[in-house]
């Protein structure tokens, strides 16, 4: 661990990281917000809300452009971004880093550019039951351009993946898997160390949706010898508006590009152009400048406390939760697999998920509630929603609790 | 807060959500929509039996939703039962405005009593995230008799 941060020590300091979190200090209904809804987006704290207006008010010009000092100045900050990126992941080069809007369209792109070049009518793409639509859909659109089959790992009732299942449905034809790193609606934890083993023995490529897992785990590309890694800037406590996919370099380069426009050209002529190597190849026009900048500030301050204390803190707040949540009549958690990260997906019986929602709201609690953009996974669980709270570095045991007397007041209310 | 909540979570809405009236599926419907709400995924098929004079004659609904929007697909299968279309759909625009907070305008005198028995649901208004609820069964009833199939609250 890095010594010269000197501002969070041990023991775990929730008090200090609360209060680098502004929004925290908010009253939402005249009661302490209780923010538990940071699987779909977490807080943002001091040092990147201060980054970004400190990059718009002396630091911006549009980036790789102007041969002027403050253009040259963002480029570099931009540019930064890219490398700070690369170093939190232990990527090889920060040429592998390439910036997207968010996870989405990190998946599209290698849906697009990798699926639509390399991949053709019979091959195989291996996914989970318990998939995000952003790593369902892409892949049918990918089915219907060019006539891939789409398979799916299915889930216990715990939510653990079935491994045994994996390996049955591993076969010559794959040729690429795309799984979650972390279901955001069961929280299980994936093992993709060794889904990335077992696909490399049969030379199929790997994705890993990170939008979960960069929050709560570690993610070193090399160490998993990852072929594609997405992430998004908003779920690790920077901005939205920018996304990463970490690829192999040779397989990026391998790559046709994704959006045409400027930046991503090597040279233009109304007969033929030529298209730069990544990651400039994946980025036409302006990216999102300010954004990568908040974003690099949201890794050196994750950096400053250390994920894997995160973790730990989440995991000891995630088993106090369960506890006190299971302990309430009626309710159900859903997601009780071996190795589970900080979301509690759960029903009320009698309550409705959304009903949930509007009223703990007012006891100043937010949760979200629906199908979690994972219908398929809510199919299989019989569910047509589900309230989940999900936890992040700065949710305190009182979190829960306000929770907890929250929903024993909907229920109040529903009796 | 809790007063805004209790208003929209009054009695008569909590019976109709847990006990929803002419929850079934008719074997003689005429016709039928399914309402969607993609962003939360709450779904009901509503069936209507529209008799050669253009009036309906039975309504019913299955499906699964919150409170809210279970409630008003009830209150919905009773009031529009033995109206014509064009009365449902008068009755729709009206109990949309109803749950927006729009004026109303002049309520005519054939919809007073119906208006009058969905003004429980005007707490909706408060909560803009639920307008949809309170709106789903509607649109639903609204696809059916004029032969869509599907509505979407979106």
């Amino acid at each position: 661990m890095d010594t010269t941060l000197p501002i969070h020590q041990n023991p775990y300091d929730i008090e200090s990281i609360r209060g680098d979190f502004p929004i925290l200090s908010e009253k939402i209904n005249g009661h302490p917000l209780a923010f538990l809804d940071s699987g779909a987006s977490p807080q943002k704290p001091e040092a990147v809300l201060q980054r970004m207006e400190h990059m718009y008010r002396h630091e911006y010009a549009n980036v790789h452009r102007g041969a002027y000092t403050l253009s040259q100045a963002a480029t570099d900050h931009y540019e930064n971004a890219r490398q700070t990126v690369a170093r939190y992941l232990n990527a090889a080069s920060d040429e592998e880093i390439i910036f997207t809007r968010n996870v989405t369209s990190s998946i599209n792109l290698v849906a697009h550019c990798y699926g639509r070049e390399f991949l053709k009518s019979g091959d195989e793409i291996i996914i989970t039951h318990m998939e995000h639509h952003a790593n369902i859909v892409p892949w049918q659109l990918l089915r219907e351009a060019v006539g891939i089959e789409l398979k799916v790992i299915p889930i216990d009732d715990a939510g653990n993946l079935m491994m045994d299942k994996f390996e049955e449905l591993l076969s010559p034809r794959t040729r690429l898997v795309s799984v979650t790193h972390i279901s955001n609606v069961l929280g299980t934890v994936l093992p993709v160390k060794e889904i990335i083993r077992l696909a490399h023995a049969h030379d199929a490529r790997v994705l890993i949706d990170g939008a979960q897992g960069i929050m709560h785990s570690r993610v070193d590309v090399q160490e998993l010898d990852v072929d594609f890694y997405g992430f998004t800037g908003h779920k690790l406590y920077g901005p939205s508006g920018i996304g990463v996919l970490y690829g192999k370099r040779d397989i990026l380069n391998s790559m046709p590009p994704y959006e045409g426009g400027g930046d991503m050209i090597d040279r233009v002529t109304f007969e033929k152009t030529t298209y730069r190597e990544t990651p400039a190849r994946f980025e036409a026009g302006t990216p999102a400048i300010v954004e990568a900048a908040g974003l690099a500030a949201a890794v050196e301050y994750v950096e400053s406390i250390g994920i894997e204390r995160i973790a730990a803190h989440e995991q000891s707040l995630l088993d106090y939760a369960t506890a006190r949540l299971s302990a309430i009549e009626g309710l159900r958690i859903y997601g009780e697999a071996e190795d589970k990260a900080g979301v509690v997906s759960f029903t009320i019986e009698g309550v409705h998920p959304h009903d949930i929602s509007t009223i703990i709201d007012s006891h100043g609690v937010a949760v979200r509630a629906g199908h979690h953009c994972a219908q398929p996974l809510m199919d299989r669980f019989d569910l047509a929603a589900t309230a989940r709270a999900s936890l992040g570095m700065y949710n305190n045991k009182s979190d829960i609790d306000q929770l907890v007397e929250a929903l024993e007041f909907a229920k109040d209310i529903f009796n | 807060m809790d007063d805004m909540l209790r208003e929209l979570y009054q009695e008569v809405i909590l019976d109709h959500g847990k006990n929803p009236r002419n929850f079934r599926h008719p074997e003689d419907a005429t016709c039928k929509a399914d309402g969607n709400n993609p962003l939360c995924g709450d779904q009901l098929t509503v069936y209507a039996k529209v008799g050669d004079d253009q009036t309906i004659k039975d309504v019913a609904f299955e499906g699964r939703g919150c409170a809210i929007s279970l409630a008003s697909a009830s209150m919905m299968t009773e009031i529009a039962s033995g109206k014509s279309i064009s009365q449902v759909q008068n009755l729709f625009d009206l109990f949309h405005k109803l749950c927006t907070g729009e004026e109303e305008g002049m309520v005519p005198d054939e919809f007073a009593d119906d208006i009058e028995k969905l003004r429980v649901m005007s707490g909706v208004r408060q909560f803009p995230m639920r307008v949809k609820c309170a709106t789903l069964a509607w649109h639903a009833i609204h696809a059916a008799v004029t032969g869509e199939n599907n509505a979407s609250t979106e």
